[in-house]
C-alpha cells in the first residue's frame, strides 16, 4: 500500500517536473528551429519544423554583420569580470572567514550592504564619474561595473563556505612548514572550487546577458556586447527575425556550455554540506 | 630527537578565564608521555601551546634547548596528529604525506625515499596512491602518523588521535602507536581522556585537572600510589571506591565506616595514619581489593558483609555493586562464584593496599 503510494507520489513529481522541462525548453527550440527558417516562413508556420533547413541566417550573421565582434566584446567582458570576481571575493572572503580581527564582522556586513543597492538606481551618479574617468564607451568599464556588482554576492557565498572548512587543516598546514599564502592556494582553496564555481557560474549568466549597462555606457558600434549588439537586427519598420533568432542561438550558445561543463560541480556545490 | 620543557605556563583567555595555571613538566628524549583528565582540564589547550597553534601567556616552553614562545611552528620542527586526522582531502596519500618535505623542498629521491620508508612502517605502501576518502578511518589514522613520520620530528604530539574510532580499532592502533614509538623513538606528547590509553601508552602519565597538573609517574606508581584523590578516583577502572570514614583507636588502630564495621589498619602503617585519629577521612580501596574470601587469608586482610545490590559478569571477573549507608561500592569476585542480588556475601578487603585520603587537602596522606 505504502509502496504504491510512494510511486504514485513518484509519477507526479516526474510528471510536474517534465511539464516544467517543457515550458522551459519550448521557447529555446523555437528559437533554435527559426535560426533556420525564412522571415516568410516564420510568419507562416511559426510552430512548425524548417521546411527547407539552411544555413543561410547563420551564414548571414556570421559574415556579413559585425556579430563576430559582439561575440568577442560580450567574450572579453564576462570572463574579465568573472574572473576580476571570483579572484577578489575569494581573497576578501579568505580573510573575513579564516582570521578573526577587529571589525571583520563590519567589514563582512559592508560587503553585505552592496547585495541592497540596486545598482540600476545609482546610474546617473555612475555615469557622471565614468565620464569624469573617461570610462564611458570603454569594456574596463563595463568590468569595473560587473565586478563591483557580483563581489557581494560573492563574498556571501564564499565566505560562509570558506567557514565550513575544518582549522585542523589549516593548522595541519602551519605546523607542516607552509606560508599562509601556501596554506591558500596548496590546501584551502582547492577546498573551496564548488563555492568558486557557484559564484562564477551565479555572475556569468546574468553579466553575459545583461543589456541595461551596455546600453547606457557603450556607444561605438565596435565595444558592444551581444545583447546590446542583436538589437540592431530589429529595425523600425521590419526584422529579420530568421537572423536574429540565429544570432540569439549563437549567443545563448556558450553559456550554455559552460553551464553544463559546470553544472555538476554547481550542483555539488550547491549540496555541499546538506547532508554529511 | 629533543627534550621538552614546560616552565611555569599559564594560558589566559580574555575575561581573565586560565585554562592553565602555571604548571610545570620535564619531558625527557624519546619519552612518551601522556597527558591525561577530564574535557576543559588544560591538556590539549598545552599540547596546543607546544605546537605554537596557542599563545602562551607566561612562562615559557623549551624545544631541545630553545624557548619557543615566539616562534612560529613551522621553525618548531614538531610534527602533530589532530583527532580528526585533517588530511588534505584533494590530495593522494603520498601528497599527503610528502607535503611537508616539498615545502621543506627535500629531492625527489629523498621524498621517496622516507614516504616508502613510513609507509613500510605503517603497512600502508598499496594506500599511497588512494585519496583520504577513499580510506576507512584506521588507516586514515595510519596516514596521518605517515605524514608525522617522514619529516623526523623533534617531537610527535598526538591529540586525542583514537577518539574517532570504534572500540576495537582503538585497541588495535593503540598497539600500533606504541609499536611505531618504540621503532622511531621520538620524543612524543599524547593527549587524551582515556585512561585506559594513557596506562597502556604511557613511560610517564601526567594527570590534569582545572589547568594544573595533579601528579606525574608512571603508570604503575600513578595506579599504587596516586597521590590526590582526583588520582585515585581517575586512574583504574572501575574507579577506586571511595567511603567516608573515621580514624579509631579502641584497641588497635582502625577505619571506621559509616556503617560502624572497623577495619583493622595494618601494622606498618599506624605511624602513617596516626595523626589523622579522630579526624574525618575517605578510604580508597580498589574493587580488585575487595574480592571473595580465601580459604587460607593473606595478613591483613579483614572480612565484611554486603546486601548485593546488582551482579555483573564480565567473564574474566564479575563485578557485585552494593551500599554502604548510600555509599556506592564495586568489588570483583570469582566469575565462577554464584552470586544474586539481595543476598548476603561476605568480601575480604585487602587493606595492605588500602588508601586514606584527608578530607580536608583532597591529598592521600
Amino acid at each position: 500500500m505504502a509502496e504504491r503510494g510512494e510511486r504514485a507520489k513518484n509519477a507526479l513529481i516526474q510528471l510536474l517536473l517534465a511539464a516544467n522541462a517543457v515550458v522551459m525548453l519550448y521557447p529555446l527550440l523555437v528559437m533554435l528551429l527559426s535560426a533556420f527558417k525564412s522571415n516568410g516562413e516564420i510568419f507562416a508556420n511559426p510552430f512548425a519544423l524548417p521546411a527547407a533547413p539552411n544555413l543561410d541566417n547563420l551564414r548571414h550573421i556570421w559574415g556579413e554583420t559585425n556579430f563576430v565582434g559582439y561575440l568577442a566584446n560580450s567574450l572579453m567582458v564576462t570572463t574579465a569580470s568573472v574572473g576580476g570576481i571570483v579572484v577578489f571575493a575569494t581573497m576578501a572572503a579568505y580573510a573575513l572567514a579564516r582570521y578573526p580581527f577587529r571589525f571583520s564582522a563590519a567589514v563582512f556586513l559592508f560587503f553585505l550592504s552592496g547585495l541592497m543597492v540596486p545598482l540600476k538606481l545609482a546610474i546617473i551618479p555612475l555615469f557622471i564619474e565614468f565620464d569624469v574617468l573617461h570610462l564611458v564607451d570603454t569594456r574596463l568599464g563595463l568590468v569595473l561595473i560587473y565586478i563591483a556588482m557580483g563581489l557581494p554576492s560573492a563574498v556571501f557565498i564564499m565566505t560562509g563556505f570558506l567557514r565550513t572548512l575544518p582549522g585542523e587543516l589549516e593548522e595541519s598546514g602551519r605546523i607542516e612548514g607552509a606560508s599562509e599564502a601556501r596554506i591558500m592556494l596548496s590546501i584551502m582553496l582547492p577546498l573551496a572550487r564548488p563555492a568558486m564555481i557557484i559564484a562564477a557560474i551565479q555572475n556569468a549568466v546574468p553579466i553575459w546577458n545583461d543589456f541595461f549597462f551596455p546600453l547606457v555606457f557603450i556607444t561605438s558600434d565596435a565595444r558592444k556586447t551581444l545583447p546590446q549588439g542583436l538589437t540592431v537586427f530589429m529595425g523600425e519598420y521590419n526584422t529579420d527575425w530568421g537572423v536574429l533568432f540565429a544570432g540569439l542561438t549563437l549567443s545563448a550558445l556558450p553559456i550554455t556550455l559552460v553551464y553544463i561543463a559546470l553544472s555538476r560541480q554547481f550542483i555539488a556545490g550547491m549540496t555541499q554540506g546538506a547532508v554529511k | 630527537m629533543a627534550q621538552v620543557s614546560i616552565r611555569k605556563v599559564v594560558k589566559a583567555y580574555e575575561g581573565n578565564v586560565q585554562a592553565v595555571k602555571g604548571i610545570d613538566l620535564e619531558i625527557a628524549d624519546e619519552e612518551f608521555v601522556v597527558l591525561v583528565g577530564p574535557s576543559g582540564c588544560g591538556k590539549s589547550t598545552t599540547l596546543r601551546m607546544i605546537a605554537g597553534l596557542e599563545e602562551i601567556t607566561g612562562g615559557e616552553i623549551w624545544i631541545g634547548g630553545d624557548v619557543v614562545n615566539d616562534v612560529p611552528p613551522r621553525d618548531r620542527d614538531i610534527a602533530m596528529v589532530f583527532q580528526n586526522y585533517a588530511l588534505y582531502p584533494h590530495m593522494s596519500v603520498f601528497d599527503n604525506m610528502a607535503f611537508g618535505l616539498k615545502l621543506r623542498k627535500f629531492s625527489k629521491e629523498e621524498i621517496k625515499k622516507r614516504v616508502d620508508e613510513a609507509a613500510r612502517i605503517l603497512d600502508i605502501q598499496m594506500l599511497l596512491e588512494r585519496k583520504p576518502k577513499a580510506l576507512s578511518g584506521g588507516q586514515r589514522q595510519r596516514v596521518a602518523m605517515g605524514r608525522a613520520i617522514v619529516r623526523n620530528p623533534k617531537v610527535f604530539l598526538f591529540d586525542e588521535p583514537l577518539s574517532n574510532l570504534d572500540a576495537k580499532l582503538r585497541v588495535q592502533m593503540r598497539t600500533e602507536i606504541k609499536k611505531v614509538h618504540q621503532t622511531v623513538r621520538t620524543t612524543t606528547v599524547y593527549v587524551t581522556h582515556d585512561q585506559v590509553e594513557a596506562m597502556t601508552l604511557a613511560d610517564r602519565v601526567v594527570v590534569m585537572n582545572h589547568g594544573v597538573i595533579e601528579q606525574v609517574g608512571p603508570p604503575q606508581e600513578l595506579y599504587h600510589n596516586p597521590a590526590t584523590r582526583f588520582v585515585a578516583g581517575f586512574i583504574g577502572s572501575p574507579a577506586m571506591n571511595f567511603l567516608s570514614a573515621q580514624i579509631t583507636d579502641n584497641g588497635g588502630l582502625a577505619v571506621e565506616l559509616a556503617d560502624g564495621a572497623k577495619l583493622a589498619i595494618p601494622p606498618q602503617r599506624r605511624d602513617r595514619y596516626a595523626p589523622y585519629k579522630g579526624k574525618k577521612v575517605t578510604l580508597g580501596l580498589r574493587p580488585e581489593h575487595l574480592t571473595e574470601t580465601q580459604d587460607q587469608e593473606k595478613p591483613n586482610v579483614v572480612q565484611m558483609d554486603a546486601l548485593v545490590d546488582v551482579v555483573e559478569p564480565m567473564g574474566m571477573e564479575t563485578m557485585v555493586h552494593f551500599f554502604v549507608r548510600g555509599e556506592p561500592v564495586c568489588a570483583r569476585v570469582d566469575p565462577n562464584l554464584v552470586i544474586k542480588p539481595e543476598q548476603t556475601l561476605r568480601l575480604a578487603a585487602d587493606m595492605n593496599n588500602m588508601h586514606i585520603i584527608d578530607d580536608a587537602t583532597g591529598k592521600v596522606v
